[in-house]
């Protein structure tokens, strides 16, 4: 198998992670292969919501960005969104999806004080697009769909710990109610919880990329659930699947994947029959438990939606869809690789957080001295881990692109070291100072001067004659050791700032002289 | 088609949440079951191969540009509702997952 | 005085708006203990309104077309902050905070809204008589119904509280109590009058439309109220054409069917088919042919209408579950105050729809059900197309019977139902038709005549309907 980087910020799974198919086929029992589709919903970044103009904005005060429409009010009637149909299509193009002549709403009808109308409008029959696909690490995983549909309102528990069943009473937020969602419908092609979230990691890259979607699943604004059922290797039947619901990070998704096939696998040794239902993801104990769910409330009553008309995409939209599409992730990867001679992971790493690598081309545009494998370590390190830290998103830092440029090119010209350099950026990150400012401000200049460097190796090597003998005398092991030593005292002399390569180079040249 | 039974009326009220008489139910078992049978006159007709119609005019693309208008003033919004708390609408607590 | 008449006055300055809605008002005050053709009477809205139309007209500017004119508007048109239940108790004093777009357009051509009008509730019903406010009487007899659902507004038309009104019609809900009360009721083609702010019954069947005592003053009104509108994606977007200018035009050379299915069955009183036999012969010698014609598939159109329309409001009515407006009756949880909220703010009429549509939607049932009552719903469309190519507009009755008396059909819902027949085709094929007092039947009680027309055939429907009304 190959092992996807974990997504930067989060833990690694562990090892062998859903691979109880190798190890207990070692062991000699019945091995089970785990069969997994996942459905993920992501918000659309829309100006407006769905079906009326209430902004679609995240974080606003409760039910001030709601109107008849959203609300549900009697007489009030949908009117649907253009954009969100034009986000629909670019996805179409970026995932290989077919867009079907004509698609439709549907209402799906049940009863939630979250869901203003008591039904959902989404597409249920007809989608507006089918069949499509994304290679990732672990193999292709098939879209059998991506649908538009309305996201509910917002509920919290007062009492009982915040816990729905246990609350007093409950509140709800319309805000959220009719904010468009793409409804993403992977075939069952996931073989393993890595496989899962090398997927969903692509997608979310994907979604970034052609600026649909901001898919934070923190925020909620990206929503994953996952159909999971185990089978006997070698069988082609699908097993009964169990819905797992309520995971709100890759990490939570891996780990309820995980956990899930274990349970099943578990199960089945054990005799006992897989029930077909919903569970829900505990982060806290690391398990999935079965929700409550009332007897024939899946029973959503579907029927076309009158009060809309049926959506039929033109050849003019899907040109000026097809022509407007930015570039995808995997091509992204791939021209940096090639570019800037920079590793599969490092590009990943690049790419997956929205406008870092944006940065990092605007950086090595104004490179003056150093490479852009320079410029991308700084990106994939103190850059990224300053944006996960601060939440800051790359084109609001106070450093911008060509200043790390000016940084690299610092360390390049031997003027700071790697460390200080560490330092200086760590400094422009927060504040809004230039990398040459902060070096002035601190006294921080690399000594590269060989005559000044020159001088000290002289009166080193002179303080130290026994150690020159023993390593002009000695064999490799003594003079690496020496040679350590000497260096060691070379860059005390200098404070710790000399510049390596020049004190190299000046010890190569005088103790060979000597 | 079958007859509609006393459960049927009860597991339909279910899906309608509708706290139904004992009365009513009684009631709309009769009624119902008329005027299905009433209706069960169009079961008989082949339309295999006749196309539903859901919408009585043949239109498409009907779309709104993605601008934002104005919403509802809160208080305007929240003086609607049987209760509310906190700018939010309060409701009774949630047993049933959706 | 008519519509036409009024608004003439008013613009030219001869009367004043003000004096108008004042005698309106008193007419209103003077009948409506007996005939509650009103759930609310909005006097003061009506003379502030008034007072702006003689402000516009003292500046020379022009109050619009419809200047003074008092207009009864039915109760499930939407009127910001001003009461609209639906005749329900799950609405009872809930004010919406947005006006529906037919409101403001009538706003804007000057008229003055004086009531807001009883109805079935939820629009559900042939006689007015489920109405969580109480019934309202015809005012040809008192003892009788309006008709239903739009009877508040017919009956308010018929006794003079305004000249015009605005009703909704989902299957015969504008024109049968017109034919009842003895006035002219349109309903126009499906997504000619936009439908934001009309609380919804059936969607793909619901229409707004005019009631009013001429045809040329149904004309004016619809008018003022048809043509595109943004906030309705099934409002037809083409520009609408005014039908008020070919009222007159006469019928010479139109071909006009007389349909088999519409006439035929036990119900209908021999007095409504003469009727409709003498305006046949009074087209005739207007210069039109008349010939009889099948649209066969039309006879299955009640048991399709009773499914389709249950199952959309099923689904329309979800809404009232006491959580964000309207009656809220408490519970332990939510869903029980959910269904107690339901169970006591909707009436049994509503509830034995609702309870119908969902069964019908439901798993198992819809292909049965729905699906065919869809299916249906297509040979209705082409029996029309067929029947449409031989003929510019059809004629039927409009209602079986005259007016019944109250309390007549309310135990038998079906025998209730079957007082729309002639009415539901129109309704399922998204056409127009108009229905025209034509006549008398039993103890004198106006019968109407239905000149039925395909999609946007508006100008020769009102054509035709204008020739039956110098005839009558």
């Amino acid at each position: 198998m190959s092992v996807s980087e974990p997504y930067p910020g989060e833990e690694r799974m562990p090892e062998g992670a859903g691979m109880s198919v190798s190890e207990s086929e070692r062991m000699g029992v019945q091995a089970y292969e785990p069969v997994i589709g996942l459905e993920v919903h992501c918000e659309l970044s829309t100006e407006t919501k769905l079906f009326c103009g209430c902004p679609n904005e995240f974080g606003a005060e409760p039910n001030t960005h709601v109107c008849p429409v959203c609300l549900g009010l009697p007489g009030s009637l949908p009117v649907l969104n253009e954009q969100s149909v034009e986000y629909a299509l670019r996805f179409a193009d970026a995932a290989h999806l077919r867009v079907p002549e004509q698609s439709t709403f549907a209402r799906k009808n049940y009863f939630y004080p979250d869901m203003p109308k008591d039904y959902q409008i989404s597409q249920y029959d007809d989608p507006i697009t089918v069949d499509g696909w994304i290679d990732v690490d672990g193999g292709r995983v098939g879209i059998e769909r991506a649908h538009l549909e309305e996201d509910t309102g917002k509920t919290v528990h007062v009492g009982g710990g915040g816990r729905i069943h246990e609350a007093d009473h409950s509140l709800v937020d319309y805000n959220r109610a009719g904010v468009p969602l793409m409804e993403i419908v992977s075939r069952p092609d996931i073989r393993s919880a890595e496989h899962a979230r090398a997927y969903v990691t692509e997608l979310r890259g994907v979604l970034q990329a052609i600026g649909v979607s901001d898919v934070k699943m923190e925020e909620g604004s990206m929503r994953v659930d996952a159909n999971v059922s185990v089978r006997p290797i070698g069988t082609s039947e699908l097993g009964t699947k169990v819905e797992v619901k309520n995971m709100n990070s890759l990490r939570s998704l891996g780990r309820a994947i995980e956990y899930e096939i274990e349970r099943q696998i578990g199960a089945l040794e054990s005799g006992e029959r897989i029930v077909q239902e919903t569970r829900h993801w505990d982060e806290a104990d690391g398990r999935t438990h079965s929700m409550r769910t009332k007897e024939g409330s899946s029973d959503y009553r579907y029927f076309p939606e009158p009060d809309l008309v049926p959506v039929a995409p033109t050849d003019e939209m899907r040109d000026r869809v097809r022509t407007s599409l930015p570039e995808l992730p995997a091509h992204r990867r791939a021209r940096l690789q090639e570019a800037w001679g920079i590793s599969d992971n490092e590009a990943r790493v690049l790419i997956a957080t929205p406008g870092l690598a944006d940065y990092a081309e605007a950086a090595v545009d104004s490179l003056d001295g150093g490479s852009a494998r320079d410029v991308v370590k700084w990106a994939n390190g103190e850059v990224l881990g300053h944006l996960n830290e601060s939440g800051l998103s790359p084109e609001v830092l106070p450093l911008a692109p060509d200043g790390l440029a000016e940084l690299v090119g610092l360390v390049d010209a031997g003027l700071i070291s790697r460390s200080q350099a560490k330092d200086v950026l760590g400094e422009c990150l927060s504040e809004p100072k230039r990398p040459k400012q902060v070096v002035a401000e601190r006294g921080l200049s690399q000594v590269s001067d060989a005559g000044a460097i020159g001088a000290v190796v002289d009166e080193v090597l002179a303080a130290n004659a026994d150690a020159v003998e023993e390593y002009r005398t000695g064999d490799d092991k003594v003079r690496k050791k020496k040679r350590g030593f000497i260096t060691g005292e070379v860059m005390r002399a200098l404070r710790g700032q000399g510049n390596p390569k020049v004190v190299n180079e000046l010890l190569d040249e005088k103790l060979a002289a000597g | 088609m079958s007859r509609l039974t006393r459960a049927d009326v009860e597991h339909v009220a279910q899906l309608a949440r509708l706290a139904l008489t004992d009365e009513e139910i009684e009631h709309f078992t009769g009624q119902l079951e008329v005027i299905l049978e009433h209706a069960a006159q169009i079961a008989a007709l082949d339309t295999h191969d006749v196309p539903p119609t859901a919408h009585p005019l043949p239109l498409v693309n009907v779309l709104r540009a993605d601008e934002v208008r104005p919403s509802l003033p809160r208080d305007e919004v929240l003086a609607m509702a049987p209760a509310s708390e906190d700018g939010r609408f309060r409701v009774p607590r949630i047993l049933d997952a959706p | 005085m008519s519509a036409t008449e009024l608004a003439a006055a008013v613009r030219a300055g001869t009367r004043s708006a003000r004096d108008v809605v004042d005698e309106h008002l008193l007419v209103i005050e003077a009948g409506d203990v007996e005939l509650h053709a009103c759930n609310l009477v909005t006097a003061e809205w009506a003379r502030t309104t008034a007072d702006a139309v003689d402000v516009a007209v003292a500046r020379g500017a022009d109050p619009g077309p419809l200047a003074g004119v008092p207009i009864v508007l039915k109760d499930n048109l939407c009127t910001r902050g001003v009461a609209t239940t639906c005749s329900s108790r799950i609405l009872e004093g809930w004010q919406p905070p947005y006006t529906a777009t037919v409101v403001d357009r009538v706003l804007a051509a000057g008229a003055v809204p004086v009531a807001k009008t009883n109805l079935d509730e939820f629009a559900m019903g042939s006689s007015t008589e489920n109405s969580a406010f109480g019934p309202t009487r015809n005012p040809r007899d008192l003892s009788r119904v309006p008709g239903g659902s739009s009877g508040g507004s017919a009956a308010a038309v018929a006794a003079g509280y305004a000249p015009l009104g605005l009703g909704s019609d989902t299957g015969g809900s504008i024109r049968q109590p017109a034919a009842l009360c003895g006035v002219v009721g349109v309903k126009p083609t499906y997504g000619l009058v936009s439908r934001y702010g009309l609380v919804a019954f059936a969607s793909s069947l619901d229409q707004i439309g005019p009631l009013a005592t001429t045809v040329t003053d149904a004309a004016l009104l619809l008018d003022s109220i048809a043509g595109p509108d943004p906030m309705d994606s099934t409002s037809i977007a083409s520009p609408y054409e005014a039908v008020l200018p070919v009222v007159n035009r006469g019928i010479e050379g139109l071909r006009i069917g007389l349909v088999d299915e519409l006439v035929e069955g036990d119900g209908f009183q021999p007095e409504v088919l003469a009727a409709v036999d003498q305006a046949a012969r009074a087209l005739e010698k207007a210069g039109a042919t008349v010939d009889r014609v099948s649209v066969p598939s039309a006879r299955y159109g009640l048991s399709a209408y009773y499914v389709i329309a249950p199952a959309e409001a099923s689904s329309n009515l979800a809404r009232y579950d006491g959580v964000r407006y309207g009656l809220r009756v408490d519970g332990e949880d939510v869903a029980t105050m959910n269904a107690r909220t339901r169970e006591a703010g909707f009436g049994p009429e509503v509830k034995r729809r609702i309870m119908l549509g969902t069964y019908a939607l439901s798993a198992g049932y819809y292909d049965a059900y729905y699906g065919q009552a869809q299916r249906v719903r297509t040979l209705i469309i082409r029996d029309f197309a067929r029947a449409y190519e031989r003929f510019d507009a059809l004629l039927s009755p409009t209602s079986p019977t005259v007016a019944f008396a109250l309390g007549a059909k309310s135990a038998d819902p079906l025998a209730m139902y079957l007082s729309d027949v002639c009415t539901i085709p129109t309704n399922l094929a998204g056409h127009a038709a108009i229905s025209v007092p034509f006549g008398a039947g039993e103890a004198g009680l106006p019968i109407g005549v239905q000149v039925l027309a395909p999609a946007l055939g508006e100008p020769v429907m009102f054509r035709v309907a204008r020739v039956l009304e110098e005839a009558a």
